[in-house]
């Protein structure tokens, strides 16, 4: 087989292997494992697999290893391995009311069914450095509590009883699949809340933030956030009944939000809705915020021209391996498209400086 | 060959490609969207033409990669790598054998003949995009045949600096309709769009498939008074002496020493004799 090589071939080979010897760092200090970061650094591989849409901490783990840290390119790593799996089927909707939490606060009511719980969160630490994390040395194990027994229904359905709160819709037909399909525009609620389930987390947070400070306002209190642990069903056709096939952490976050009321409705709360794999609070909070602005059109608000209100906008440009991927793809050679340029410029140049000089002898 | 499907995508993938593929041949210069993939290189580097290539492939095909018209700049190697390790087809970098050819900014100089296929991996498909942001908006325009704002751009273009400032992805129409992007190759590509080889368009990140059947009538917009004109340095290649070729320019000193080169690196070298 012919097989071209030229000098490209060479430095791509150097570069490689100059890349695995960095990633590696000082050989005297010991290697991280897998196993390591997946228990010590939760959060980054949440994040990971949250915008990598696969639940899998190991292979999270290994991505943010082999990725330096890079967060952005570890969820790469995980869609370029997820968008080679098999896609069986939608599993049976996920039951959050059910959810084994292990936080759950809510800001609107004060005490509820369920209880606030904290949970294992930064929320009331003072950020200061803590220098005995830079001996080594094990935690003095956390007090222990047996949970309350009992549910832990949902704080908007409270609002739900009364009328307070806008109703959502049933969702019809089977779940749309962005990794299968080419996102079309205007999209449906569903497809949106998968692009911003999956979408960057900076990204979200920006236009969540600036929905707060008056783009496109809709005035969210958190009516609650909720992280723990869910099954998740599928239905076999064979057996006629759902089978569990694991258990997932997912973290939810439902907002509501003030509404005037319409010419046919009277007023009432709505709702923002976030929805993210792991431990991704703030991810979560932010989906809800965006979701909620996005919805202006549904709930016959008008549209200022905030970015966060934008749909096209919002999930054309939420997607961080797109967003990446394009935005550092300008370190690839443009000669042939600068050379037009440069030949254009000059041209134009030349042309303005025999027009001057024209208009000077006449 | 048992880590990945034959040129990486599973079938199922390829099959979904292909219909884009044969209805963008039947609409020429019609964006197919698609459901395009993730692939183990980033968006905006090539992902739409690699999956275009994947899902035509055959493996008796030959393949040519390039990228600004050279074999050897980097992605290009990165590129025919990825199909030598997934797709273990055999490789060339000379124009004349290759049966696939996939292309970043460049049309080869040497005529493409019947048989062959030509893959563009394309940033932006939208031509209108810098005209007009919004994808619902473009498709509508496109729907209606509604092209008088690029007309009157390129009319700014005239006012302003006398003529069409646009020097690469230089918008085209297609068979009288639609009006395509070909995609960031310099204008002066263009009159080698019209061709005996099948040619695709692929963009991954954008999820749209385009394409031109053979011999299908493009041409370039421009005005009655202000015609088309496929332009470049005005030299001769330094190393070959072609006249006729595109050309890159190449710094040789900081005292404004330069020189012109064939941006076709297998052209250039086929012409000196020393093709590899």
């Amino acid at each position: 087989m012919y097989v071209a090589v030229k000098g490209g071939e060479a430095a791509i080979d150097a570069a490689h292997g100059w890349l695995a010897e960095e990633r590696r760092g000082d050989a005297r200090v010991p290697e991280l494992t897998v196993a390591q970061i997946r228990e010590q650094m939760t959060l980054a591989v949440d994040r990971v697999m949250a915008e990598g849409s696969l639940w899998d901490p190991d292979l999270a783990a290994l991505a943010i290893k082999q990725a330096r840290g890079d967060l952005i390119e570890a969820v790469f790593l995980l869609r370029a391995y997820r968008t080679t799996l098999p896609r069986f089927g939608a599993s049976v909707p996920v039951d959050t009311g059910a959810m084994l939490c292990d936080r759950r606060v809510s800001a609107t009511f004060k005490d509820l069914p369920g209880g606030q719980v904290l949970g294992p969160t930064f929320d009331y630490t003072h950020r200061l450095l803590d220098f005995a994390l830079m001996a080594e040395g094990e935690v003095p194990p956390a007090r222990e509590r047996t949970a309350e027994p009992g549910p832990v229904p949902h704080v908007v359905a409270v609002l739900d009883r009364e009328g307070l709160i806008q109703r959502e819709a049933e969702g019809e037909g089977p779940v749309p699949d962005l990794t299968r399909e080419p996102l079309e525009l205007p999209a449906d609620r569903a497809l949106r809340l998968q692009a911003l389930a999956r979408g960057d987390e900076g990204f979200l947070l920006g236009l969540a933030y600036s929905t707060q400070r008056g783009y496109g306002r809709t005035h969210a209190f958190v009516g609650e956030l909720r992280t723990g642990t869910v099954t998740v069903e599928v239905e076999v056709p064979e057996l006629g009944f759902a089978i569990a096939l694991g258990e997932v952490v997912l973290t939810e976050c439902e907002t509501v939000n003030q509404f005037a009321g319409s010419r046919t409705e009277p007023p009432q709360f709505t709702r923002g809705y976030g929805l993210t794999l792991g431990r991704t609070e703030r991810k979560a909070l932010a989906m809800s915020l965006v979701d909620r602005a996005l919805r202006w059109r549904e709930l016959g608000e008008d549209f200022v021209g905030a970015p966060a209100q934008d749909e096209e906008f919002v999930l054309s440009h939420c997607d961080n391996v797109q967003a990446t991927g394009f935005l550092e793809h300008i370190k690839l050679p443009h000669y042939v498209d600068f050379q037009s340029e440069l030949e254009l410029v000059r041209r134009l140049r030349r042309e303005a400086a025999e027009g001057a000089t024209r208009e000077a002898a006449e | 060959m048992t880590d990945y499907n034959f040129a990486y995508l599973d079938e199922d993938t390829k099959r979904m490609i292909r219909r884009a593929i044969l209805k963008a041949l039947a609409v020429p210069g019609y964006q197919v969207p698609f459901a395009s993939r993730e692939m183990p290189m980033p968006y905006g580097w090539g992902t739409g033409g690699v999956q275009v290539s994947a899902a035509i492939l055959t493996p008796e095909d030959v393949m040519k990669v390039i990228d600004q018209g050279a074999d050897d700049t980097t992605n290009a190697v990165s590129i025919r790598r990825f199909f030598e390790k997934t797709a273990g087809v055999a490789t060339t970098t000379r124009t004349a054998e290759a049966t696939v050819i996939q292309t970043r900014h460049r049309i080869p100089e040497t005529p493409l003949r019947e048989g062959q296929v030509l893959v563009y991996q394309v940033p932006i498909p939208e031509p209108l995009r810098f005209l007009e942001p919004r994808e619902t908006e473009t498709r509508r325009m496109h729907a209606l045949e509604d092209y008088g704002l690029m007309h009157v751009k390129l009319y700014e273009d005239i006012a302003r600096h006398g003529r069409i400032a646009t020097s690469y992805a230089y918008p085209v129409k297609v068979e009288g309709r639609y009006v395509m992007d070909p995609s960031p190759i310099p204008k002066f590509d263009n009159p080698r769009l019209k061709s005996e080889a099948i040619q695709l368009f692929g963009a991954g990140r954008e999820q749209r498939i385009y394409a031109l059947p053979p011999h299908c009538r493009v041409e370039s917009l421009d005005f009655e008074d202000h015609p088309f004109e496929a332009s470049k340095a005005d030299h001769p290649c330094a190393l070959c002496g072609a006249t006729g070729s595109y050309l890159d320019e190449v710094i040789t000193d900081d005292a404004g020493g330069r020189m012109f080169v064939c941006s076709d690196t297998d052209f250039c070298a086929t012409r000196r004799g020393e093709a590899a």
